[in-house]
């Protein structure tokens, strides 16, 4: 080896011995250039929740400043300027009752996420309590799974469908009916995490430490579970936005008063062969909300998953 | 006249198998059927077999992590297996644990200083923060680690590293024993060599009493006083180290001590390659449950249990072949299979 | 006087490279790793976690993704440049020429395939059997491995094997095609003591039945010296030594493997009172994502000077047939640096 292969900068003091057998260490294979920390960084390695979230962040300002627009007023009738085809005027057309149905898209946003939220957050809630309850006590345990076995042996639609029928139709009700259909889900998913938690050697190790069962499960056991949990949550919103706007077709959720987008493609389902842009534009527009939320859930699920995120 | 610590009679615990339609219990797992040891004041006792004999449930059993089926655990004197929870949660102090991996041992989510904090505080070992603080520092200084990592999460510490503020947690409460359940099989050589020094240090500095639940044979004799041999969710041989890896008397310990594999290349030993696997405790066999695989079984194993019997030097063993005359035992009268001669 | 080993040369890793492209920089997890395999021959690699000895068996059959992982080098394979050989061309390699043996033995296996239909599908991709010959064929491996009942056993699925039995499994697997050499990545870790033993003495015995070269990757000193001829020592992603086993554990010449020699009670310890403190190697093994420009070892090195810690060692033969990278390693015959 000659001395050229030294590594520069040998400290002051230190002589290299004649003969001595140095070896020559291969150059770098790869560029030493990091990966994007901060937020961005994030983004660009979860693309899909960077999509899923810009998306569903759009809609969110859709909704809230629906009134600046450019809109309408969304229940006001205009019986002279019925059916009208995308114009100027009527962005995406008008509807049998001269509505402005772009006004009333925009407007619809509103009812379709306060649903899908109210929903993911209250159904989350309570299957939560349910999941802990349920995966500390052995009684509790027994008792509310079979409650839940026999929720989950009714497709969730007919169960909100069912629970409407017994009420007036409102947002409310719609999302206490949706809530209730979804908490068996929840509960299941919340239990099951429990359970393995429960088997952690650091749970064990709490116990053996004289931790009391309420400490184990608010400092040991919730906030491991928030994680999948979260996840979970924005399939929730997602499904309950579709829930939300079968019910409204079908005519047994939000009141007719109320734009959604399950009422204004309810309302143009007669005129699809003659004006399809009626029903068109709300479901794109439901189809995006969905999709947005379920690629943020995915985003979510992969960047929290550890063996995804512990590449070597 | 030293203390007991730990003192357990006929220890069963069997696990209910659930199944069929409605639930309900289809047989046991007999994980731990009928076991009695005791150990001493700053006395390692090891319990060493292979996975699925029962050693990890004798040391969960102990900490009562669950509820026993049967038997009886005395710690320093008082009875803790049937103990409420609430009557046992202030006792707890006097028995801590090591688990095996040190990842899933701590909880992600809590600073060190936080997970160290939990005993003395659950214990009311301290008055105040301050103090809290200082004997968190204490513990650092035990494990020899550095004090101002206590505000670091688990996951920036490596698998030795965690170990050691696992065992520190359990130095936390102020035990009068430790159950080390695996604590230094997961780790790399030279990092277990660490943590095994550190326990036998500790040891020696606290006088602790420790359950040493291992597989690993070498460790075991490398660090243990005593040392009981499982199979199958009971103790076949207890002995003093060198009695039990001098000469084994029981037919599972000679081929498990033969089948180690000794870091010397070309070591000229006998090896007892034991045929087939272990049984299901699910259904035990008859008899002696070793029989199976036992090279020296004859008629009576297959029918008969042997208890443990003292050979009057506190060397006890179940095994038939000691009711032979002694030139008919095959275990006597030859090299134990740990004594080596370099090829 | 080392005796020459005429045996011809199968594989050749020469100046290996795997690094990874991580969150905090490039993780330089093997870094200009040469050994070699004779045909029939044992060698060991043997090094704790994160040494790269699994990355360095990966990177063989080139199962590294890439990206995040990128290999350079060359690894000559009867001659042949597998880093050079095209995708096509490694599937042929894989499981046929060269077959691996993993760790897991439950995961391993694909859990909806019967035992003989796993082994068999090797032998219908690599070598065109009919279904028929395949079945025959995997009775005769499963008789090989040692597993009662073959005829039987073939028709069961993995699920119904134990732990032991799923590795012969696995065995009779890697086997099935006559490979050339198989790689073993802790084949016996997950095993029992007693089932370790049967599973080593069947790799004894199918080496001599066989012939195939084996390299096998673990961190159990025991494991090597009862099976190989041959070891390398790798530590933070470079060989630090290299020599035949019983010269290695004879005269261990790096200070990492004499540290781990010391670091291992030995069975028997308690009958001949020999130490009662294990020897310890201080402090963490390096990061491998910053670049270290002197001995990877100087860190925990008791031996340890500024030369060390400025100027990297090289591979050199301090005895016949014995390497290792030490400034401080005595050369046999000549007198100490």
């Amino acid at each position: 080896m000659s001395a050229s292969a030294l590594p520069p900068g040998l400290p002051p003091g230190v002589s290299i011995p004649p003969g001595l057998a140095i070896a020559k260490l291969p150059p770098d294979i790869l560029s030493d250039v990091k990966p994007r920390r901060g937020i961005w960084g994030f983004l660009g390695r979860y693309p899909a929740i960077a999509i899923g979230g810009s998306l569903l962040f759009l809609m969110i300002f859709v909704a809230v400043f629906a009134p600046f627009l450019w809109t309408k007023d969304p229940t006001a009738l205009a019986p002279a300027l019925r059916t009208r085809e995308p114009s100027a005027e009527f962005w995406f057309g008008s509807d049998m009752l001269g509505r402005d149905v772009y006004s009333r898209v925009l407007y619809g946003a509103r009812v379709s996420l306060i649903v899908g939220f109210a929903v993911a957050f209250f159904a989350s809630l309570i299957g939560l309590i349910i999941g802990l309850l349920s995966g500390f006590n052995r009684i509790a345990d027994s008792i509310i799974m079979r409650v839940m076995d026999g929720m989950m042996s009714i497709p969730p639609i007919l169960l909100a469908i069912a629970l409407m029928a017994l009420t007036r139709g409102s947002v409310q009700n719609v999302i206490l009916a949706i809530t209730v259909a979804e908490i068996p889900r929840v509960s299941r998913l919340v239990r099951g995490v429990v359970l393995s938690l429960r088997e952690q050697p650091y749970v064990e190790a709490a116990v053996a430490s004289g931790t009391r069962t309420w400490k184990i499960i608010f400092k040991h056991i919730l906030p491991n579970t928030l994680a999948p949990l979260t996840v979970q949550a924005t399939y929730i919103c997602a499904a309950a936005m579709i829930t939300e706007a079968i019910l409204s077709f079908i005519g047994a959720g939000t009141p007719p008063i109320i734009p959604s987008w399950g009422n204004i493609m309810a309302e143009g389902r007669a005129l699809w062969q003659v004006k399809p842009y009626i029903v068109f534009f709300p479901a794109v527009f439901l189809s995006i909300t969905v999709l947005a939320v379920n690629l943020l859930g995915d985003g979510l699920r992969d960047a929290i998953d550890p063996r995804l995120a512990k590449r070597i | 006249m030293t203390k007991r610590v730990l003192e357990v009679s006929d220890l069963k615990k069997h696990f209910p198998i659930r199944g069929g339609l409605l639930g309900g219990t289809v047989g046991y797992v007999y994980a731990v059927d009928g076991v009695s040891f005791h150990i001493d004041q700053g006395e390692t006792l090891s319990l060493v077999g292979e996975s699925g004999c029962g050693k990890s449930t004798v040391g969960k059993s102990v900490l009562r992590l669950f509820p026993l089926t049967s038997g009886q655990v005395v710690l320093n004197g008082k009875r803790i297996d049937d103990m409420s929870t609430g009557t046992l949660r202030p006792l707890r102090r006097q028995i801590q644990v090591v688990f095996q991996d040190p990842f899933s041992s701590l909880n992600p989510r809590l600073r060190v200083r936080e997970i160290l904090a939990e005993p003395i505080r659950n214990f009311g070992l301290a008055n105040s923060e301050a103090e809290i603080d200082e004997k968190v520092g204490q513990l650092m200084d035990k494990v020899r680690l550095p004090r101002d990592a206590v505000n670091r999460w688990p996951h920036e510490f490596s698998g030795g590293q965690r170990q050691r503020i696992c065992i520190a947690r359990a130095l936390a409460a102020e035990p009068d024993i430790i159950v080390c359940d695996e604590a230094v099989s997961a780790l790399d050589v030279s990092v277990k060599a660490q943590i095994v020094n550190l326990l036998q240090d500790l040891q020696a500095e606290l006088g602790l009493a420790m359950l040493f639940i291992s597989h690993d044979l070498a460790i075991v004799e490398h660090m243990t006083h005593r040392v009981a041999v499982m199979y199958l969710g009971q103790i076949v041989e207890v002995a003093d180290r060198k009695q039990l890896f001098g000469a084994p008397r029981h037919p599972y310990t000679e081929a498990l001590l033969s089948a180690v594999p000794v870091p010397m290349p070309g070591a000229a030993r006998e090896r007892i390659v034991l045929q087939g696997d272990v049984p299901s405790p699910i259904k035990p066999p008859p008899g002696c449950r070793f029989h199976t695989r036992c090279p020296y079984a004859f008629d009576r194993c297959r029918k008969e249990v042997p208890r443990l019997q003292d050979n009057g030097a506190g060397h006890q063993a179940a095994c038939h072949l000691h009711d032979l005359p002694a030139e008919q035992n095959p275990l006597l009268n030859k090299a134990p299979p740990t004594a080596f001669r370099a090829a | 006087m080392s005796e020459m080993d005429n045996r011809p040369m199968l594989l050749e890793v020469d100046n290996l490279q795997t690094h990874f492209r991580t969150m905090d920089g490039v993780n330089r997890a093997v870094d200009g790793v040469s050994f070699h395999v004779r045909s029939g021959e044992t060698l060991a690699i043997v090094g704790e976690s994160g040494c790269g000895k699994s990355v360095t068996a990966m990177s063989i059959l080139r199962l590294i993704p890439e990206p995040p992982g990128k290999i350079a080098g060359a690894i000559r394979f009867q001659g042949k440049d597998l880093l050079k050989a095209s995708d096509r061309e490694m599937r042929d390699i894989r499981g046929n020429e060269i077959s691996m043996i993993f760790q897991e033995p439950m995961t391993s296996l694909n859990p909806v395939l019967t035992n003989g239909q796993q082994i068999g599908e090797t032998l219908r991709l690599h070598q065109g059997m009919s279904a028929q010959q395949a079945e025959a064929r995997a009775i005769e491996m499963l008789k090989l491995v040692g597993i009662p009942e073959p005829e039987r056993r073939v028709r069961e699925y993995p699920h119904q094997l134990s732990g032991g039995m799923r590795q012969r499994v696995m065995i009779a697997i890697a086997l099935a095609c006559n490979p050339k050499l198989l790689i073993a990545d802790e084949p016996t870790t997950a095993l029992d003591v007693t089932i370790q033993a049967q599973i080593l003495d069947l790799m004894r015995d199918l080496k001599t039945s066989v012939g195939a070269a084996i390299v096998i990757i673990t961190h159990d000193l025991g494991v090597v010296a009862e099976v190989a001829e041959r070891v390398v020592v790798m530590y933070a992603g470079r060989k630090v030594e290299e020599a035949r086993v019983g010269d290695l554990f004879r005269t261990p010449r790096h200070p990492y493997t004499q540290g781990l020699l010391g670091s291992v009670p030995k069975l028997g310890s308690s009958l001949t009172g020999e130490t009662t403190r294990l020897a310890e190697i201080p402090g963490l093994v390096p990061s491998l994502k910053q670049r270290i420009p002197g001995c990877v070892f100087a860190t925990r090195c008791p031996k340890v000077t500024e030369l060390c810690r400025a100027v990297p060692p090289a591979l050199q033969e301090k005895a016949p047939g014995h390497i290792a990278a030490c400034h401080y390693a005595e050369v046999e015959g000549v007198a100490a640096a």
